[in-house]
């Protein structure tokens, strides 16, 4: 595969990343910060140097200016691509998004409309050249509106509507869209938080990520266990969800 | 967690203290204002839990970015928290090895730094910090970030190596990797009768192989005191294997808890195979090796360390110098099986030279290291067993304890006041301490 990364620098992203180039895949890594791309693409040479990342080029998804810049770059160095990734996103706490309306604000616009907006140039792209997949970290905190993810889900539940779409809308044109649905996993994100039972790690994402975007899966929950918390969630009546902190 | 839901953290022998770690890929951002830093808390004691004024340290195993590889010199730079465990799935079928292993592969670089590790090849060659690393960037305690080196601050170059993470917080290594004709071991295992037989094979064994290492019945006393298993082993030659290729381990991530039973049932039949094994095998038993078991026999039982129940165990540790003779070996030993409450493997070891760094632990001599439960009389059996160690001449490894006095301590290790005139330059207000640091050199809680 001819990979367009952005959000290879940390967490899940990064453990993804080190999956398809540890098995060939070409890597062009996105990402907000010139050096920490760098030590990115440094760190996946030296674990695989036959297949060394291809480039680097900077991009906000606070900065909607730097979206086409980023992937004419990447297009240019691999030769046009045939998969998007996208693991990069922001989270905060409810408790600081609700004392800061600032912070609320960017993390909304970081993970709905910088989001959306880098997949609408992604997905022109890969249409233009007759297909291909975007894989999209969205969350299971976008299932139901739930008192710990207010905001944050709010952000997320408008992304994976809008990845729905256009897996409805383009797939018979070839453009395979895998919304992934994280429930909660040990990173750097998560690490002020208590963990939960069943909390997944990112290796393992990332290996049951890369079979979903191998297999062309719509919607991939992981660790797989959170479909099922999801569905339960999602019936529980309101005045239920009223009551419980979940 | 403790019984009131408080977050806990601890080292290996499950010793726990409230507080908890803050993981991040950030080093640079996460140290600015710590207390501590701490790896995969591999070692088993205190060293890498806060004082008991903070609740929080650094878990640097998400900075495990390689940052430089040279394959054709093996110069490795990489950030603190990169494990051995992963240096070993990378390099290994590529020719490379470590230039000192412990005896688990589950420690990050920044932890075999602050530890200054040995293992088997001690003999040969060395400890990590002191003989195989380059360069390392570092937190300062004031906050500031520096780059130090044998050459550009020795000295806080030499207090960081075994320093026990009390510099500083350790952000990138560089440290040299050795080539290896093959991925493969070849050992060979050899029944030995007592104690003297013991020290007097490690020492021959030593003039050949590389690495060595013994496996003493602590069951055993009077005549068959310290009989047990010698262990050599060198790379084997590409012509040796026959061209095999290492298996490729499955595991995806390092290791997650298991279910109290299953340990008990593995830990307990391995404990039988090696009695049996001991009884049954020919005197000398030479096979080709993966590299896993000969180096890590005991990361195969994952959280062996559980099986000691709630109340944790501790290792004790310690090296007998040279000048205190064959002897000291077994008067150790014959205290340690009069005293009982030890496991019933202990690991013995030759150990050539002393390792640079200020309060690196090794030094020539004979290093034992034993398992106990942590029981009522604990800290008189390890009281008594310092004062043993102390007109002995000898000192035990800060990695691995819990429970030394301080007044022991300092008894053992005449080097100390240096180490504590470093602190005293570059953290005068020790800003940077652990729970250890607190216990045994009177850091401020
Ligand atoms: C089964 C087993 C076998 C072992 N065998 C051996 C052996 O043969 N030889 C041997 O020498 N040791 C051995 N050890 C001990 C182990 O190698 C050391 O304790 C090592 O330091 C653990 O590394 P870690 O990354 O887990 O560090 P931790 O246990 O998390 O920390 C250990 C110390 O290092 C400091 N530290 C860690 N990272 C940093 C950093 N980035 N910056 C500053 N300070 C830091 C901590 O503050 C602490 O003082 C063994 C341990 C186990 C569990
Ligand atoms: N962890 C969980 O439990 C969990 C649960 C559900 C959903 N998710 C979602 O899964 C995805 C990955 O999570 P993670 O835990 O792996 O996160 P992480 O460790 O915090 O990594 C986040 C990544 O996003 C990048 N990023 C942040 N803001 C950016 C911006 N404005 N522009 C470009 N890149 C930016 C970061 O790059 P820098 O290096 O520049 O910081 C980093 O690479 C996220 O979308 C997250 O919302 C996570």
């Amino acid at each position: 595969m001819r990979v367009v990364f952005l959000g290879a620098t940390k967490g899940m992203g990064r453990a993804l990343a080190r999956r398809m180039s540890e098995r060939g895949d070409q890597l062009f890594l996105l990402g907000r910060e010139a050096e920490e791309l760098q030590r990115s693409a440094a760190d996946l040479a030296a674990r695989h140097p036959q297949h060394a990342v291809v480039g680097t080029h900077a991009c906000d998804l606070a900065v909607s200016s730097t979206f086409a810049a980023a992937l004419d770059a990447a297009e240019a160095a691999l030769g046009g691509f045939d998969t998007v990734v996208v693991t990069a996103g922001l989270f905060a706490t409810q408790e600081a998004m609700e004392a800061d309306a600032a912070l609320a604000e960017q993390v909304l616009a970081v993970d709905f409309t910088g989001t959306v907006v880098f997949c609408e140039h992604a997905r022109k792209r890969l249409l233009a050249r007759g297909g291909g997949t975007l894989c999209v970290f969205s969350s299971v905190a976008g299932e139901r509106g739930r008192k710990p993810v207010v905001l944050y889900g709010a952000a997320k539940a408008g992304l994976s509507r809008y990845l729905e779409g256009l897996d409805h809308k383009f797939r018979a044109q070839g453009l395979k869209t895998v919304t992934v649905k994280p429930g909660f996993v040990k990173t750097g994100m998560t690490a002020g938080l208590k963990p939960p039972p069943f909390a997944g790690e990112p290796e393992a994402v990332a290996q049951q990520v890369l079979r979903a975007i191998d297999g062309g899966l719509p919607v991939v929950y992981t660790p797989s266990i959170w479909r099922w918390v999801m569905l339960v969630i999602r019936w529980l009546p309101r005045f239920v969800m009223r009551k419980i902190g979940f | 967690m403790s019984d009131r839901g408080e977050p806990t953290v601890a080292g290996w022998g499950n010793l726990a203290v409230p507080g908890r770690e803050l993981l991040s890929e950030d080093l640079e951002r996460a140290t600015r204002a710590a207390v501590l830093s701490r790896g995969l808390g591999r070692s088993y004691g205190d060293s890498s839990l806060p004082p008991p004024s903070h609740r929080e340290v650094v878990g640097t195993r998400l900075a495990d970015r390689i940052l430089h590889w040279d394959g054709q010199t093996g110069l490795l730079r990489a950030e603190a928290g990169f494990s051995l465990w992963e240096f070993n799935r990378l390099f290994l079928r590529r020719g490379w090895f470590i230039g000192s292993t412990p005896g688990t592969q589950f420690v990050t670089l920044g932890g075999m730094v602050a530890s200054d590790v040995h293992g088997k090849g001690h003999h040969s060659h060395g400890c990590f910090g002191s003989r195989h690393v380059r360069s390392l960037r570092m937190r300062l305690p004031s906050g500031d970030l520096v780059e130090c080196s044998p050459e550009r601050d020795p000295e806080l170059f030499w207090a960081t190596v075994g320093g026990m993470g009390l510099t500083g917080h350790i952000l990138e290594v560089e440290c040299q990797t050795q080539a290896i004709p093959s991925p493969w071991i070849w050992s060979e295992s050899e029944r030995v009768d007592d104690i003297d037989q013991f020290i007097a094979g490690l020492k021959e064994a030593g003039k050949s192989w590389p690495f060595t290492v013994g496996w003493i019945d602590c069951l055993s006393r009077g005549k068959h005191m310290g009989r047990g298993l010698l262990d050599r082993g060198r790379w084997a030659t590409p012509e040796e294997t026959g061209g095999r290729s290492l298996p490729v381990t499955r595991r995806l991530t390092l290791p997650v808890m298991f279910p109290e039973w299953v340990l008990r049932w593995k830990l307990t039949t391995q404990a039988f195979n090696t009695m049996w094994y001991w009884r049954h095998v020919p005197r000398v038993k030479k096979k080709l090796c993966h590299p896993d078991s000969f180096f890590y026999p005991l990361d195969a039982i994952l959280q062996w360390n559980r099986i000691y129940g709630r109340r944790g165990f501790t290792q004790y540790q310690c090296v007998l110098p040279e000048e205190a003779g064959h002897g000291a070996a077994r008067r150790f030993l014959d205290l340690l099986t009069r005293r009982g409450g030890a496991s019933f493997l202990c690991v013995i070891k030759d150990a050539a030279a002393e390792g640079q760094g200020m309060l690196s632990f090794l030094r020539p001599g004979i290093s034992i290291a034993v398992d106990f439960a942590v029981r009522d009389d604990t800290q008189r059996l390890i009281d008594a067993l310092n004062e043993l160690v102390i007109a002995e001449g000898g000192r035990i490894y800060l990695s691995k304890d819990a429970f030394t006095r301080p007044d022991h301590y300092a008894a053992m290790d005449p080097r100390l006041p240096q180490f504590l005139a470093v602190r005293d330059r570059i953290d005068p207000q020790r800003v940077v301490r652990s729970a250890q640091s607190v216990r045994m050199f009177g850091d401020p809680p």
